[in-house]
This record gives structure tokens, C-alpha cells and sequence, in this order.
């Protein structure tokens, strides 16, 4: 792929170009979206997005290996690791729209026309001229030619590099660490914690309905009332469990009853 | 293509970055805005690159994925302690020490 973007014959012009533009175009517009967006997980999407499109432009630049290293680092590991702090802080968390700051968004969109003009304005004054015809250190010796120069004139950089890798894998281990301010419970203590809660047995499993079997169906009980403790705690306030209320009244519970070939039960059924 | 689009396309995804990291209060979306800042600061260096016909270009951009990484990981390890103490990952929750 990289030969092909990388070569400069005339119908290869054409294809870079309109290439180019529909990058640019995804690109932006997800980065748009980025900063619309209120969920931290669709924002980490839509950054996904403009990384895969960064990375088709270094390969049409003449740097494959960016380009790879761009997906498997990037796209591949950093943007799965804010996933995964995603999950672990609230999928949920929405950005509130509140300003805390009185004005601080006009501001923010003032700042940002003034930096954009200032750079625009330094990136027409300099002298940008066109691009050299690709040589071999855009093509197949591209990687060959990164080892020589990294190992040669940017060696202490790279030392450096490690370093601070290594600095940084401490320091996450140090800031992530939690320390015990309790000692662990024993396992007579957790049996006698269970005997006090007077709820001995675990947690009912989720419901097993006949047209529905997802963890977000509360389980029915034998009276035919539903069981809280089924369902996961983290569902309810994100309002996607079925409760029954919130069920069409009658039909759903109908056709699930036609199906298990029973009696359609009473919508009240709480009190039976 | 010139290196001038590519340029150009940088500084506008740099732009929209820093709007991101003005506007939005969460931390973790914060943090990813400075991420398409670093991608759009790549962008420019793969630009100047192939501009130039050297490789150096190339080379500092694979540093700045490299400090970028490293950057993430202890910026994230404080994110989560940080979510730990106050219960929210909103910047304005982390107001201890303002006056």
C-alpha cells in the first residue's frame, strides 16, 4: 500500500489527492465530533477515528513505520488503555453542559480563532515549498534509514526514552497502588457477615423470560413479582433495565405468556 | 499533495484539540483532546519530513508517540486516583487546594 500512495506518477496524483481530502475531511469532523460529543466512550471512538486517519496519511507521506506505529501504539494500546479507565470510572459519566466558569466558552472559541489565525498566518509566511519526488527512505528503506538515525545521531534521546518509560511505569505502578487502611476480613468473618445480612443465599441470576435473556431482565419470582437483586445495581440508574412498569402494559407480558402457554398475569402483581 | 495541506490540516486538528481541552470538564476527554493535539503536532513533523526529505522529521514524531505513551500511562494512574478520592472524574471536583 505504501509503495503505491508513495510513488509519483500522474494517475497516482490524482488518487492521493482525492484521498487526502476524504481524510481530511473524516478527520476533522470527527474531531469535531469529539469535542461535541458528551460521552467520554463516543469521544474515545471518534479519536480512534481520526488516529486511523493520521495513519493512511504518513503512509501516503512516505513513513510506513509511523504509520504502523501509529496504529498498534496509538490506535492499538493507548486509546485501549483510556478505554479501559473509561469502563473503570463510569462508561456513564456524561459531561454536565453546566458552565462553571461564566463566559468561559466565548472565550474559549475567541482564544481558539486568534491561535488559528496566528498559526495559519505563520504556516502561509514560511517557505513551504513542494515535496521532493520519494526516495528510498520513504519506501522500502524507510525503516532501515529510522534504526541508522536512531541509533546514531539520536542515541542519547533514545537512552533518555527509556528512562522515562521506565520512570512512567513506576510512577503508574506507585499512583495506582492502593493501601489497605483495614485488614482483610478472615473467612469466619465474611460467614458471619453473611448470617447478619439474613440474605444467605447469592444473588438470584438475571431473568430467563421466554422471549428475552439478558442481563438487564430483572428475574420473576414464583408470585410473579420481580426481583431486584438480580439485575446489577449499575443498570438501574442508567434506566435500562426492563422493569415491568416500564413494559407496554399487557402485550409484552401477553406474548410471553402465550409463548410459555400459561395464563397472562395481572399487571398488580406485587401484592399477590 | 503539498506539504502545505498537510500542515494546514494539522494546525486545524491542533486548534479543535485546544478548544477541547478549554471547553470540556471532563478529565478523561480533556486528556484525549491533548492527544489529537500530539497527533496533530505528528502530523506536521511526517509533513516537515517529507518536506525536507530527510528522515529526522520522522524521528522526533516517533519520540513524541514515545513521551505521549509514557504520558498517558501516569496521567491516567492519576486520573484514577484521583476518581478514587473525590468519586468523579470532572475537573471541577479536584478543588482542593484552590483558594
Amino acid at each position: 500500500m505504501t509503495h503505491v500512495l508513495a510513488s509519483g506518477t500522474n494517475t497516482d496524483e490524482v488518487a492521493r489527492e482525492s484521498i487526502f481530502w476524504i481524510l481530511c475531511v473524516a478527520s476533522i469532523g470527527a474531531a469535531l465530533a469529539m469535542i461535541l460529543v458528551r460521552r467520554a466512550v463516543h469521544c474515545a471512538l471518534m479519536l480512534a477515528v481520526v488516529m486511523l486517519c493520521l495513519a493512511t496519511m504518513y503512509a501516503m507521506q512516505g513513513a510506513p513505520f509511523l504509520a504502523f506505529v501509529q496504529i498498534i501504539v496509538y490506535t492499538g494500546a493507548v486509546l485501549m488503555l483510556f478505554l479501559f479507565v473509561i469502563m473503570l470510572i463510569g462508561i456513564s459519566s456524561a459531561d454536565s453542559v453546566v458552565e462553571t466558569i461564566k463566559g468561559q466558552r466565548m472565550a474559549a472559541g475567541l482564544v481558539a480563532i486568534g491561535f488559528f489565525v496566528i498559526l495559519i498566518l505563520g504556516v502561509g509566511h514560511a517557505a513551504l515549498g513542494p515535496a521532493p519526488p520519494a526516495t528510498a527512505a520513504n519506501g522500502t528503506n524507510n525503516l532501515s534509514g529510522l534504526a541508522t538515525l536512531i541509533f546514531t545521531t539520536y542515541v542519547f534521546p533514545f537512552e533518555v526514552t527509556g528512562a522515562l518509560l521506565i520512570t512512567a511505569a513506576l510512577g503508574a505502578m506507585v499512583l495506582a497502588h492502593r493501601e489497605r487502611t483495614t485488614p482483610r476480613p478472615t473467612q469466619r468473618q465474611l460467614a458471619a457477615r453473611r448470617l447478619e445480612s439474613g440474605h444467605m443465599a447469592p444473588d438470584p441470576s438475571p431473568g430467563v423470560y421466554a422471549l428475552h435473556d439478558a442481563a438487564d431482565r430483572p428475574a420473576l419470582l414464583p408470585d410473579g413479582t420481580t426481583s431486584d437483586l438480580s439485575v446489577s445495581t449499575v443498570l438501574a440508574p442508567r434506566g435500562v433495565t426492563q422493569e415491568p412498569p416500564s413494559v407496554p402494559a399487557g402485550k409484552e407480558q401477553d406474548a410471553i405468556a402465550a409463548e410459555s402457554g400459561r395464563e397472562p398475569a395481572p399487571s398488580g402483581r406485587a401484592d399477590a | 499533495m503539498s506539504p502545505v495541506h498537510y500542515v494546514s490540516l494539522s494546525v486545524i486538528l491542533f486548534v479543535i484539540g485546544a478548544v477541547g481541552v478549554l471547553v470540556r470538564r471532563n478529565a478523561i476527554v480533556i486528556f484525549m483532546c491533548i492527544e489529537l493535539m500530539l497527533n496533530a503536532c505528528n502530523l506536521a513533523f511526517v509533513a516537515f519530513a517529507r518536506m525536507q526529505g530527510n528522515l529526522d522529521g520522522q524521528v522526533i514524531a516517533f519520540f513524541v508517540m514515545v513521551v505521549a505513551a509514557a504520558e498517558v500511562v501516569v496521567g491516567l494512574a492519576i486520573l484514577m486516583a484521583i476518581y478514587r478520592a473525590r468519586r468523579s472524574a470532572s475537573v471541577d471536583d479536584a478543588n482542593l487546594l484552590k483558594y
